[in-house]
């Protein structure tokens, strides 16, 4: 029993994973051009599909209706004012359902599907849509359409209306095929049920489907529907805004949704799996070449051959690992299109009219990145909303136009996605800015700082200008956690500002996590990798003008400031390499080594004492944790050219590791004289 | 530390397992272990837990561990942590060569190396030829015995690796005592 139990919770997941999928490609359908009547709806459709699909297996009844109810609904609106607030609503109701598990959220939807049910059957008769195509063996069997037709006319009210479109010329008619194909209305008091059952007589012989239209009352004038949907259809801008939405559609709780992120599965298209069998093929073959060539003896032909097949297999390795790699990326789209709502809805919120502007949203990078980019994302727009555009009233008066724009843009350069968020608001406003900074005490009064340094404080840890706390901006973080988040991903971001024109914040960020850029050091006889990221630039132990405190804390003066310095060798407790290194180290003056300045997340520079670079390479990131645990200072591992595993270091890690280690507060570190482990570690273990 | 021994012998003389009181133990089961040598002594593991056994490959070392964490290895492109039994029970430090092995054994559901003197056999024993360990007062890490088997004259002692390796272990190996 526990198996079955595990294959279905497996099941289950994979059903979420792909239900959540469907749901933002729902939104995708209604937000990508504004609105309902402009909406994506046969997407919109076929998303609803795929959620309904699954979710009866596994017995998610409010789900299921709640979908069909959608599904009715976009119908309805199809060809009639539509209440755009309703919709939304029932997207939050199904986005509520999908965050946890459908089945114990079912009370939450109960409203909802109440307040949609009465908006979708107010009584009185219904209106289907029927699509009626036999096939040759219901002639065979003698049944006659216009049988069935009869018996529908029984149930209510019915328009036939018979297509030729798929009539062959008449030279072409084979007499035993069949052709034809009835769209069927029928205004009616009976349910769905009732019509299939006029079908089930010749159920294997035809094929019907039956489209329920909505109450007959609001529909029934006009002869056909396709006359009605495509009838312009006139909805006054903000129709349903006096109904409110549901708080759930502006805030997400932000614990389901990592957990969502993390159900991690990934859709490929076909082609690029196919792709990746026909190098594996190619790789095969070329393996089986080389065998042969290298076992049939050592005549220098065949040496030549063995070597040019070593070329041909690295190609398809390169191929491969490309291939690979482009599974993991997704357009940068599945982001950018949850914007356009959040936009409108805190436009709405706050009294602005703002347009956002995508662009490029069809670059691709790895989906991890992807994922992880939301939040920031969600967060810098709304500052721009909130913070950085004026109400229409004062553009007006600034002689902008009253509609602000926003544009989110998307673009790779040399191996790294840069993602632009830039507004025609006021920019940052510096005196405040500046004020506050000095009131939190993030600088010093009288600091003088240049414009740039000054808009550079938004991103400050404890900063926030959200003294006038907004619900839409005021949710406790500030821009310092988009920098640290982005940060995390292995990039960075910086805002542009000119006041009164706007400002501009530009996102610099890898196009995978999966492989990095890193820079070999060797430190006595170990060798790690840093990330080239957080590299600043490296300068000879020799010009670092190396100054002592205590005789233990080393400092680097480089350029004018002062950087703790930090020996990866005392740190780690490794040996060197030989007596040259001790005996160079001890000197002091024209020493070797080299002194590799970080920046850290916590936006300090640290410099690292290290032995050598050895060289710039793009590493593969391989996890420490999955059969050890965490380390300090490491983040992750990697495999070099030799086979060996090399280290990643980490380096926020490592500024954590030497403040407890000293009982100096990291705090102090950057302010204070700190000391580094030189006298505290004792010789190197083992 | 006192724990509830891992093996008692029941009335009927069948070894019972203290942790898999499911399956029945029955004097005639047939086990298999897969035993290697650490110096003169002869240690086993069960072949269930060992995904593969490959020569010394030389490791990373990490920084900051206890001495027997001997580092991390690439096992295909797997990274994994080798620790060395000798330094695990006290024996002193393994001068690894190209003629060391290293014993992978798969514990939860991570895959750990144990570095060993060199494979000695596959032992094939029904269960009323093992023996829980004698509780010997000087030893210490009688908790990481699973049970005493005897191959011809020799003793082989039974490593419970689930427990060796187990998660509270590996972060004890890679804490500093600095």
């Amino acid at each position: 029993m526990p198996k079955t139990d595990a294959k279905f919770a497996r099941l289950k997941k994979t059903y979420l994973a792909d239900a959540r999928d469907h749901l933002s490609r729902l939104e995708a359908a209604f937000d990508g051009r504004g609105g309902k009547e402009t909406a994506d709806l046969p997407a919109a459709l076929a998303a609803l599909q795929g959620i309904k699909g699954g979710a009866g297996a596994f017995g998610f009844d409010a789900l299921v209706t709640l979908c069909q109810q959608v599904e009715s609904l976009l119908e309805v609106d199809r060809r009639e004012d539509g209440d755009t607030d309703l919709i939304r609503q029932a997207i939050a109701g199904l986005k509520d359902l999908l965050k946890a598990d459908p089945a114990t959220a079912e009370a939450s939807v109960g409203d909802l599907l109440a307040t949609l049910s009465e908006r979708l059957n107010p009584g009185g008769p219904r209106r289907y849509k029927i699509l009626f195509k036999p096939t040759a063996r219901l002639y065979e069997a003698n049944s006659d359409p216009a049988f069935l037709f009869s018996s529908l006319k029984n149930l209510g009210e019915l328009d036939v209306e018979v297509s030729e479109r798929f009539l062959p010329p008449l030279e072409k008619i084979s007499p035993a095929e069949s052709y034809l194909i009835w769209t069927l209305w029928l205004t009616t008091e009976s349910d769905e049920d009732e019509i299939r059952d006029v079908f089930s007589m010749v159920d294997d012989a035809c094929v019907v489907r039956i489209e329920a239209l909505g109450p007959a009352a609001d529909s029934s004038n006009g002869d056909g529907s396709e006359e009605a949907a495509t009838a312009p259809v006139a909805v006054p801008k903000g129709a349903g805004d006096g109904q409110p939405l549901p708080a759930e559609v502006l805030s997400s709780d932000p614990a389901a949704q990592k957990a969502q992120n993390r159900a991690a599965s990934v859709r490929v298209e076909l082609d690029r799996i196919d792709s990746l069998v026909n190098v594996v093929g190619e790789l095969v073959i070329t393996q089986v070449m080389m065998e042969q060539h290298v076992v049939s003896g050592a005549t220098l032909d065949q040496t030549e051959a063995a070597i040019r097949d070593v070329e041909t297999m690295s190609a398809h390795l390169r191929d491969l690992q490309e291939g690979v790699m482009a599974i993991r990326m997704q357009p940068v789209k599945t982001v950018f299109s949850r914007m356009p709502r959040l936009v409108r809805e805190l436009a709405r919120d706050l009294g602005k009219k703002v347009r956002l502007v995508t662009r490029g949203e069809e670059a691709e990078v790895d989906k991890s990145v992807v994922e992880l980019l939301a939040d920031p994302l969600i967060h810098m727009i709304r500052n721009s909303v909130d913070h950085g555009i004026e109400t229409p009233e004062v553009r007006r008066a600034a002689g902008k136009p009253e509609q602000a724009e926003i544009i989110l843009a998307a673009g790779q350069r040399s191996g790294r996605i840069v993602i632009e968020v830039s507004d025609d608001g006021a920019g940052i406003n510096r005196e405040r800015v500046l004020a506050k900074a000095v009131e939190k005490g993030i600088v010093a009064e009288g600091t003088h700082l240049s414009p740039e340094e000054i808009d550079d404080l938004i991103f400050a840890p404890g900063f926030s200008t959200a003294s006038e706390v907004t619900d839409v901006s005021g949710r406790g973080v500030g821009m310092d956690v988009v920098r640290r988040s982005i940060q995390d991903l292995g990039g960075r971001v910086t805002v542009f500002s000119s006041p009164g024109e706007g400002a501009r914040f530009l996102l610099i960020l890898p196009l995978t996590l999966a492989v990095m850029d890193g820079m070999i050091i060797r430190v006595g006889t170990e060798t790690y990798v840093l990330p080239l990221a957080c590299i600043v630039e490296s300068v000879p132990l020799a010009d670092a003008k190396v100054q002592t405190v205590m005789e233990k804390g080393r400092f680097a003066r480089h350029r004018g400031r002062y950087v703790p310095l930090i020996s990866l060798a005392d740190l780690f407790g490794v040996e060197s390499l030989g007596a040259s290194d001790k005996q160079a180290d001890e000197d002091g003056e024209g020493a070797r080594g080299l002194v590799v300045l970080v920046e850290t997340g916590f936006n300090r520079t640290i410099g690292l004492l290290v032995d050598e670079l050895l060289g710039q390479r793009q590493v593969v990131v391989k996890s420490l944790e999955e059969n050890l645990v965490r380390i300090d200072g490491i983040s992750s591992a990697t495999i070099l050219g030799d086979g060996r595993v090399g280290l990643i270091l980490d380096v926020d890690g490592l500024e954590a590791m030497v403040g407890p280690k000293l009982g100096v507060s990291a705090q102090l570190m950057s302010s204070a004289p700190p000391v580094e482990g030189i006298a505290i570690t004792e010789g190197a273990p083992g | 530390m006192t724990k509830a021994p891992i093996a008692s012998f029941g009335s009927d003389g069948a070894l019972v397992v203290a942790d898999a009181p499911v399956a029945p133990v029955h004097p005639g089961d047939l086990h298999q272990f897969i035993t290697f040598r650490i110096g003169e002594e002869e240690y086993g593991t069960d072949i269930l837990d060992v995904h593969e056994i490959i020569a010394w490959t030389g490791v990373t070392k990490l920084p900051n561990t206890q001495p027997h964490l001997r580092g991390v290895m690439n096992l295909r492109g797997s990274i994994l942590p080798v620790f060395d039994l000798r330094a695990r029970f006290g024996m002193g430090d393994t001068e690894a060569s190209e003629f060391h092995v290293i014993v992978i054994v798969k514990v939860a559901d991570k895959l750990v190396g144990m570095l060993a003197d060199a494979v000695a056999q596959i032992l094939q024993v029904t269960t009323d030829e093992l023996q829980p360990p004698p509780d010997h007062g000087l030893m210490v890490d009688q908790e990481y015995l699973d049970c005493f088997a005897t191959s011809g004259e020799r003793m082989v002692a039974i490593l419970d690796v689930q427990k060796l390796f187990d998660l509270s272990e590996l972060e004890r190996a890679v804490q500093t005592d600095r």
